[in-house]
């Protein structure tokens, strides 16, 4: 049934079958299009709006969207401080875009609760506006098969990345652009808007010890 | 506790070959934040008091006006798009996407805006019409537009001149949701007729679209829009948000419903509460408790015919 190289590396919850369920935060953002290529890949995909469903999965995407209201809906419904006991606990999670803010300990000017995960700096619009959004190729870190076409709208920057943290991309500027920390993903861009289901690849194989 | 857990999410719109290794103003990147302002509401702000407002109450974009369409409506005249300064200052008193609107046809106040840096064109029947055969060319724009509509036929006119996002028309400063539902529903049951014709059918539907055959094929495959679908025009309570988002809209804008009311900024949040949770009818109801008097609204049937907004645009 499942089509994934990886499927088995995050041990299913309760369950005898190897297809992973993923979340994805279905509060506000492109929630359906992370559900899609999830699904295209043969994972579960999981729309999560309240704190209990965390339980039940084995990893959440964090959407693009607007970090503000998702960051004021999910602090509305409790999803905070559940979803810190889940990371924790060690299940992955990944933002894309405004996701990648939402798990930031660091977004000057955010006057909104986040998530507080990673430990790095996101500065947000940090290109500008829409008219200034862009797509760019990438060269991912340890990434086979050539550079990863990247969408980036109203995107975010990785301004500082803590001890412990990696980077995975930059732009030919040297801009950090993706960064992971053990389980834990953050992009300025959406792959979910690509038909390249590398990343999402990557986010299921997290959980592998 | 299940009340949220629905497993068919309805999928987004097909998505598009992406652009070169270095580019701008793509398809991509102009229908892509309409994607990500699904499952949010766009507030109607004329100050950047009331964008804080909006902002504080979790909406995902704020459309900058001189009036809102209440206003307009009751004002009379010409409306035309509003004052460069006012939304320059709304733009800087929040972070979150703004958009702004440009008459029918006028083509110079999109560029304008344009230059203004706007996030997004509405190409609006709200303001009086300033071409009454040419909508915009919005492909030849760097910003993305979108347009209102009353019907499949509507909407695929404005995609196929570049609108980016689509909102059903409804009757903007009424406080009435009827025309919003009539919109809506005559949008999504004309694409669900499209799937049971051949291909005959479907080139008949061309030519009365007036648009592409492969436009017409492309919904019938998918059924729905190639872009994000929102409701607009009438939305003043919770139930209102939920009602279109339980119908089919992606997402709403909401105009005269908040600031004609007794307390906008708790109405605004419990609008915004409901959009997202638009299946947990508890949910619904606790946050539509004591929110205070609703704009007064207006009966369709009190608009004299010429006053009518949705009309316009073809």
């Amino acid at each position: 049934m499942s089509k994934l190289p990886h499927s088995a590396s995050l041990a299913s919850k309760g369950s005898a079958t190897t297809t992973p369920r993923i979340g994805v935060l279905g509060l506000q953002g492109d929630f359906s299009e992370h559900l899609t290529t999830l699904r295209g890949m043969g994972a579960q995909g999981v729309d999560v709006r309240r704190p209990e469903q965390l339980d039940d999965i084995d990893g959440l995407i964090i959407p693009g969207g607007e970090s503000t209201t998702i960051g004021k809906l999910a602090q509305s419904y409790g999803i905070i401080p559940k979803l810190r006991e889940r990371a924790a606990q060690g299940m992955p999670v990944w933002g894309t875009c405004a996701g990648a803010i939402f798990l930031a300990k660091d977004v000057p000017g955010h006057p909104h609760p986040l998530a507080e995960l990673m430990d790095i700096t996101v500065e947000r619009n940090a290109f500008g506006r829409q008219i200034d959004s862009f797509e760019s190729d990438i060269d991912v870190e340890g990434m086979a098969g050539g550079p990863f076409h990247a969408v980036f709208i109203r995107a975010p920057k990785i301004t500082r990345i803590g001890p412990g943290v990696v980077v995975l991309a930059r732009l030919s500027d040297g801009t950090v652009v993706a960064v992971r920390d053990g389980t834990l993903l953050a992009t300025s861009f959406h792959p979910e808007l690509t038909r390249d289901e590398r990343f999402h690849r990557l986010f299921l194989s997290l959980g592998k010890g | 506790m299940s009340t949220n857990d629905r497993t068919n999410v309805r999928p987004g719109p097909a998505l598009p070959a992406t652009g070169g290794p270095n580019s701008t103003a793509t398809w991509t990147l102009k229908s892509g934040l309409a994607r990500m302002l699904k499952g949010g509401v766009i507030m109607d702000v004329v100050t950047a008091e009331q964008a804080r407002i909006a902002e504080e109450a979790g909406a995902v974009a704020v459309m900058a006006l001189e009036r809102v369409p209440a206003d307009i409506r009751a004002a009379g005249g010409v409306a035309r798009m509003s004052d460069p300064q006012k939304i320059i200052e709304i733009m800087s008193a929040v972070t979150i996407p703004v958009m702004a609107k440009c008459r029918i046809g006028h083509f110079v106040e999109a560029q304008v805006l344009e230059a203004l840096g706007v996030d997004y064109v509405d190409e609006s029947e709200v303001l009086t019409p300033a071409d009454e055969q040419f909508h915009v060319q919005k492909h030849d724009f760097k910003v993305p537009f979108v347009c209102g509509a009353r019907d499949l036929g509507e909407a695929l006119r404005r995609i196929n001149e570049g609108a980016a996002m689509i909102r059903s028309k409804g009757e903007a400063g009424t406080g009435n949701i009827v025309e919003a539902v009539r919109h809506l529903r005559a949008i999504l049951t004309e694409i669900r007729t499209l799937a049971g014709l051949k291909d005959t059918g479907l080139d008949a539907k061309a030519e009365e679209y007036r648009v592409p055959v492969e436009l017409v094929r492309d919904v019938a495959k998918n059924q729905r829009l190639p872009v994000v679908l929102f409701c607009a025009g009438g939305i003043a309570t919770p139930a209102d948000a939920a009602l279109t988002m339980q119908l089919g809209a992606e997402g709403n804008f909401v105009g005269s419903g908040i600031y004609k009311s007794e307390d906008p900024a708790r109405r605004a949040k419990a609008i915004v509460e409901a959009t997202t949770h638009f299946n947990d009818a508890k949910l619904i109801a606790e946050v539509s408790r004591g929110l205070g008097e609703p704009m007064r609204g207006l009966s369709l049937e009190t608009i004299p015919a010429g006053e009518r907004l949705a009309i316009r645009g073809w």
